[in-house]
Parts: C-alpha cells; sequence; structure tokens
C-alpha cells in the first residue's frame, strides 16, 4: 500500500469523525425522543459563530470550552421550550419544526454577522505537520481526532458506566416501562438533547478553523450525518461510531483508488446498499416504539 | 352620532380586505399611476454559494442610488431599484420578465452566475429592457451568447487570465513549467479551464494534472496530498465561491509551499480566508485599496455605510447603476436604443481607476484595467488591507483591449 493511499485513509478517517460528532448527536436526541432533528447543522454553525466571536477575547482554547457549553445551553433551551412538546406526536410535525428552526437560525446568523463568510485561522500553537517518513499531516486534524476520541470515549462511559446512561437506554428501549417505575424521563431527555446539540456545536469549533464559515455552513453537513445514522442504525451508539468511520475510510479509500468524483456517490450507494439488506441499519436495535 | 354614519368593524374589516386585495392582485395600476419615479430592477444570488457575494452588490447599488437621488435623481425623477433573490437561472428570467412587464423598470442590473446572466439576457432582448452584467464572467455571454441588450461591467474569462498570467510569466511560473491545476465542475470552471489552457499552451507550459473539483467539496486535503505527491510549479486553483476560501485555509494548514494562482478570484475570498492564509497571485476587477479619488471617496462613502469595505463585486453593481443614471441623464432618455447607440460610440467612463473605461461594440465587453493581488501576509495592518496589488494591466501605453478575447478567440454575432 502506497503512503498517499494511507494518507487518503487518514483523512476519510478525519471525515468520519467529522460526521460522528454531528450523527452521534441526531441519533441520541432521535433514539429517545423520537426527534428528526434537521436544525443539527445550523447548531454546528453556531457553534463555529461563536469560535469567532470569542476567539479574539479567550483565545481558541477557550472558545473550544465555552462555545460547545453555550450551543449546549441553547440546545436545552430549545428541548425545554419546544421539542418536548412533540415527543409523542407524529414524527412529520417534529420534522417539519426542525426543518423550520434550521430555515430561521440561518436567516438570524445572516442578519446578525452578514452573509460574507467569516475568517478563522488555526491558532499558531496548532499550527505545523506531523512527518512519519513520506506520511504528511496536518498537526490540527491529529488534534481534531484526538478530541473527537476523547468525547466519543466519554459519552461511552456515560451511557454504558452510569445510573444516567441505564436510564436513558431503557427510555430509548420502553418509556412508559421508565415512567410505571417512577422516574421521569424529562430531565434525562433535557440532558441528552444537551449533550447531542453541543457535540454538534464542538464540531463547529473545530471545524472552523479549516472550513469556510458562513450562514449556510449547515447544510453542508447535515446530510451526510444523516446518512451516516441511516447506515449505523437508529439507538446504537456503536452502530453510528462504525458507520461514521466506515462512511470517512470508504470516501478517503475511492479518492485513493482514483475515482474522487465518486467520492460523495458512494456514500449514498453505501445507504442504499444498507437499507436493501439491513434496512434497520448495520447495528440497528429492534426499538418497540418504532416497529 | 347618527346611526346612518356608523361603519360596523365587520363592514369596515371587509373593506380593508377588499382594498388590499386590489393592491395584491394589481399592483400595476398602482405602480403605473406613479411616473415621478424611474425604476431599476436588480437581480443576484441572495443565497446559495454565491449568495455572500450578491449581499455586496445589493449594498452598493443601495448607495449608489443614494447618492444618485441626493444628486438631483435620473431626468428630474427619483431613482428607485427594486432588489431579487435572482436564486438559479429559470427564477432569474421569471423575476425579470416580472420586473419588465409589471413594474416597467427602466434597466436591469445584477447577477453573479453565468447561467442566469444569459437566461436574464434572453428577457432584456425580447422586452428590447437593456441589461448590464456585474459579475457574470463566462466568456459565452461576450461570444457564442452575445446580444444587443447585454452589457458587461464585469471583465470576462479571458480578461482574468490574460491579467493574471502576465504576472504569473513575470514570475517565470509559465514558461516550461508544470502547473497542477483544480477547476470547480461547472460551466464557469469549464469556460475558465479552457481561456487557462489556451493561454498556458501558447505560452510554454504544460499541466502536471488538471483535477475537476465538485462544487460542494469542502475538504481538499485529499487534492492537497496529490499536490505534494505531484511536486508542480505552480497550483492553479479555479474554484468557486466559498471553495478558494476552503482551500488557502487548508493549504496553509498542511504547509505546502508551492506557488498559487487563480484565474477566478473575489476578495471577500480572501478577508474570508484571512491574513496568515490569504497567499497567491489572483486577477480582480477592482479593489478597494486602488489610489485613485473616487475609489477612495467610494471606499469612504460603503465603509461609513456597511461597517466594511466594498469588495470587488460591490465595485460592479455601484459602476453599472451610476452609468445607467449618467447615460440617462447625458441623453435625457431612457430609451433603450439611444442608449445603445451612445454607448457603442464609445462613450467614456470614471470606472475608478487610472483610465477611463468603455464598451468595446463588438461585445458590449466594457474595456478597463485589472489588477492582480497577492498576500503580504501576517504584516497586514487590518483584516481588510492583506493584500498588495500590482500596477494596472494593461499598462499605459497599451491599449485596454489587450487583455480581451479577440474576434477570432470568441466570436460574437449582435443579434
Amino acid at each position: 500500500m502506497s503512503t498517499l493511499f494511507l494518507q487518503h485513509l487518514a483523512n476519510g478517517l478525519l471525515d468520519g469523525t467529522y460526521y460522528l460528532l454531528i450523527a452521534l448527536g441526531l441519533s441520541l436526541i432521535f433514539s429517545l425522543g423520537g426527534i428528526v432533528n434537521l436544525a443539527h447543522g445550523a447548531f454546528y454553525a453556531v457553534g463555529a459563530y461563536l469560535t469567532v466571536l470569542l476567539g479574539p477575547h479567550i483565545g481558541f482554547g477557550g472558545a473550544l470550552f465555552v462555545s460547545p457549553l453555550l450551543v449546549a445551553l441553547l440546545g436545552v433551551a430549545f428541548e425545554r421550550l419546544l421539542f418536548q412538546r412533540f415527543y409523542r406526536s407524529d414524527p412529520i410535525l417534529s420534522l417539519l419544526l426542525t426543518f423550520g428552526l434550521a430555515l430561521v437560525a440561518e436567516q438570524t446568523l445572516r442578519m446578525i454577522f452578514g452573509a460574507p463568510p467569516l475568517s478563522y485561522s488555526i491558532p499558531s500553537w496548532l499550527r505545523g505537520q506531523i512527518f512519519l517518513g513520506d506520511f504528511i499531516y496536518s498537526r490540527y486534524r491529529a488534534t481534531l481526532l484526538l478530541i473527537a476520541a476523547t468525547c466519543v470515549a466519554l459519552i461511552w462511559l456515560l451511557l454504558n458506566r452510569t445510573a444516567f446512561g441505564r436510564v436513558v437506554k431503557a427510555g430509548v428501549q420502553n418509556p412508559d416501562m421508565v415512567g410505571a417505575l417512577g422516574i421521569s424521563l424529562s430531565p434525562y431527555m433535557m440532558t441528552v438533547a444537551g449533550i447531542g446539540i453541543g457535540l454538534a456545536g464542538l464540531a463547529g469549533v473545530l471545524l472552523a478553523p479549516i472550513y469556510s464559515i458562513h450562514p449556510a455552513m449547515g447544510q453542508d453537513i447535515i446530510t451526510p450525518a444523516f446518512v451516516v445514522v441511516v447506515i449505523g442504525g437508529l439507538g446504537s451508539f456503536w452502530g453510528v461510531v462504525v458507520a461514521a468511520l466506515l462512511v470517512g475510510l470508504v470516501k478517503g479509500a475511492t479518492i485513493g483508488l482514483g475515482y474522487p468524483q465518486w467520492a460523495t456517490a458512494v456514500i449514498y450507494l453505501m445507504m442504499l446498499l444498507v437499507l436493501l439488506f439491513r434496512p434497520r441499519g448495520l447495528f440497528g436495535e429492534r426499538i418497540q416504539r418504532f416497529e | 352620532m347618527s346611526k346612518d354614519f356608523t361603519l360596523s368593524r365587520r363592514a369596515a374589516l371587509g373593506g380593508a380586505v377588499a382594498a388590499g386585495a386590489v393592491i395584491i392582485a394589481k399592483p400595476s395600476v398602482i405602480l403605473a399611476q406613479t411616473s415621478d419615479v424611474i425604476r431599476f430592477g436588480h437581480l443576484t444570488p441572495r443565497t446559495g454559494f454565491l449568495g455572500p457575494l450578491g449581499e455586496y452588490g445589493v449594498m452598493a447599488a443601495d448607495l449608489a442610488v443614494e447618492e444618485i437621488n441626493a444628486a438631483g435623481g435620473v431626468l428630474g425623477r427619483k431613482l428607485e431599484i427594486l432588489k431579487e433573490d435572482s436564486v438559479n437561472p429559470q427564477t432569474a428570467s421569471t423575476k425579470a420578465e416580472r420586473m419588465v412587464e409589471r413594474d416597467k423598470v427602466a434597466a436591469i442590473i445584477g447577477e453573479i452566475s453565468s447561467a442566469s446572466c444569459l437566461t436574464i439576457a434572453q428577457v432584456a432582448q425580447r422586452t428590447k429592457t437593456l441589461y448590464i452584467n456585474t459579475g457574470g464572467n463566462s466568456d459565452a455571454l461576450r461570444g457564442a451568447n452575445c446580444n444587443k441588450y447585454m452589457f458587461h461591467v464585469e471583465s470576462q474569462n479571458s480578461m482574468y487570465v490574460k491579467t493574471c498570467g502576465r504576472s504569473l510569466m513575470a514570475q517565470g511560473l509559465v514558461q516550461g513549467k508544470k502547473w497542477f491545476s483544480l477547476t470547480a465542475d461547472y460551466a464557469f470552471g469549464h469556460d475558465l479551464l479552457k481561456v487557462a489552457k489556451r493561454f498556458m499552451e501558447g505560452a510554454g507550459g504544460q499541466f502536471a494534472a488538471d483535477k475537476l473539483v465538485p462544487t460542494d467539496l469542502t475538504d481538499f486535503s485529499a487534492l492537497l496530498l496529490e499536490i505534494r505527491n505531484a511536486r508542480p510549479d505552480l497550483v492553479i486553483a479555479n474554484l468557486a465561491g466559498n471553495q478558494i476560501t476552503n482551500f488557502l485555509k487548508q493549504y496553509s494548514e498542511f504547509g505546502l509551499q508551492f506557488p498559487v494562482g487563480g484565474f477566478g478570484f473575489d476578495t471577500a475570498l480572501a478577508w474570508a480566508a484571512g491574513k496568515e492564509n490569504f497567499i497567491g497571485t489572483w486577477p480582480v476587477v477592482w479593489h478597494h485599496l486602488i489610489d485613485t479619488p473616487n475609489t477612495k471617496k467610494f471606499v469612504a462613502a460603503f465603509t461609513a455605510k456597511y461597517r466594511k469595505p466594498p469588495e470587488n463585486q460591490a465595485w460592479g453593481d455601484y459602476l453599472a447603476v451610476k452609468i445607467f443614471a449618467q447615460s440617462m441623464n447625458e441623453l435625457k432618455s431612457t430609451d433603450s436604443a439611444k442608449i445603445i447607440e451612445h454607448w457603442e460610440k464609445g462613450a467614456k467612463f470614471d470606472v475608478m481607476k487610472t483610465r477611463e473605461g468603455y464598451f468595446r461594440a463588438r461585445d458590449h465587453q466594457m474595456m478597463h484595467e485589472m489588477f492582480t493581488v497577492s498576500g503580504v501576509g501576517a504584516k497586514a495592518p487590518n483584516q481588510w488591507d492583506i493584500f498588495a496589488a500590482s500596477p494596472a494591466v494593461p499598462a499605459a501605453n497599451e491599449s485596454l483591449e489587450v487583455i480581451a478575447s479577440t474576434a477570432e478567440e470568441n466570436e460574437c454575432k449582435m443579434a
């Protein structure tokens, strides 16, 4: 295997991580509340804009913590005010709601910050490249991978090693039973929405220095993220992780093999195959409510 | 109050609704009555990947109208501008038609997408309404698709290529050199690539690689790795809108050192990339640092109004509105035929550069100076003045036409 091919795979892995941060939140919110959050991309954009706004005052390091936190709080507010009214209703209603929200959010960003893209650069302490023989990788991207991997590990621990996670998992499978046991799901849903949306905000912070920051940036990411959720299967943590990395790697390999024009199409092709042969997704669980 | 004069709330509401319905159904009734204003139609993309540039055009057109009205308007009447998001070629055409038929505009201005320019030009021709293209670069608009009612203040791709090409030749980056080119995979990119190839082959260079890039691509890392392996003498990025920003940011992230250039550019993209990332040699039709009194005046007025300097797209829309108003006032008429005759005879305009510009009769392309800009890096004094510009191209002793396409390269038969 040539070094160049390996580099394409490494890049694919990064793409996968980027999808993962968005898709994980989407999947969590859908699994627990049945909300298809089309506004998820907008929260990603808000994360990026907050970085531009806060960066000059508290630095990129500060924005890395503060921006996702603010986005998460915004998410909690939306959950309390809007999402929670739709948990028990037809998913098409929440779809309409979040689609509208996405449009309003994009236009609001345009009104506040203007339509022209804003600039944000990689902070000097994260600039530079990593060389391993012929292999070259951006130091910033390596850091990004590390941060994303840490987040994924923390969320796995939260879901699988804590009492909180046990209630969330039970709530995904059978909310009525959880209610019958005397546990109110409401605070759990609020927290999950906060975490999921905070992750989108984090993706916004991490990508701000390398992508262009413009009001419609959320649209660029929302479709691939949905594809990842569909391929991975609803309700499955590892499904989303595996699907995101798989999509990234397959994309990288397609480019590495010399077919860059197929890089986007191949993602949808994968989704088509999964839908044909495993409609529930690679690791999709049987969720009573959605059967 | 006597009962006879009491108007019930319901009846009042009914009347209001009916009156409203008349206005909605027949706005032309009202508009046609107001003969004390002259209307221009402004169409440009305000959403989508060209939206950010379109917004500058809108701001500049508003400023131009304000200044014209402050100076007495057009033919003693107030100038009004109707602004719409052109969205896509089909919508652009529908909206252009409505502006002409319903709103009776005296002229249409705007656009960035060459495809939308074409559909607006068709409406212009059918309705004999003048249209100035302020942002569509395709050579075909001045060649195979040229038309009597369409004029261009935006430069054609050939002018961009020849301007930047001269600068690259001066830097020794053309003859016997290998180019790695990235081209946005749509009409604009293809047209640009064709012109770029013609230039390159004529000047003794060669393409090491020639990659088409989907317009929705945001991550260039894979291509950057290929560029690194190919070790070209120059990387040419003929990309679209935000893609240039993403490309420049990631080029700097991966620490590649090959010289960079491109044949299509807008200063807003440099600003979005930031002074740390903006590198390379790029052509612009105008920029805010040109040292002429009128540019300084325009930049000061724009900055005072919008708290940021104007972008080159702002120049195009501002100039087009001003040119229309000036010509209509000089001719004391809004008649398209008279204006066409005046312009085709070579009327000169102050285009805020060192030399005056004029529309070339053969293809209606504005003949004017162009510039190349290069990044100055971290030593830039602020977030706007992040580039240094070349002297005007062509040089003072040359004809303005030397950078434009020749009749053989781009034949135009006016219908």
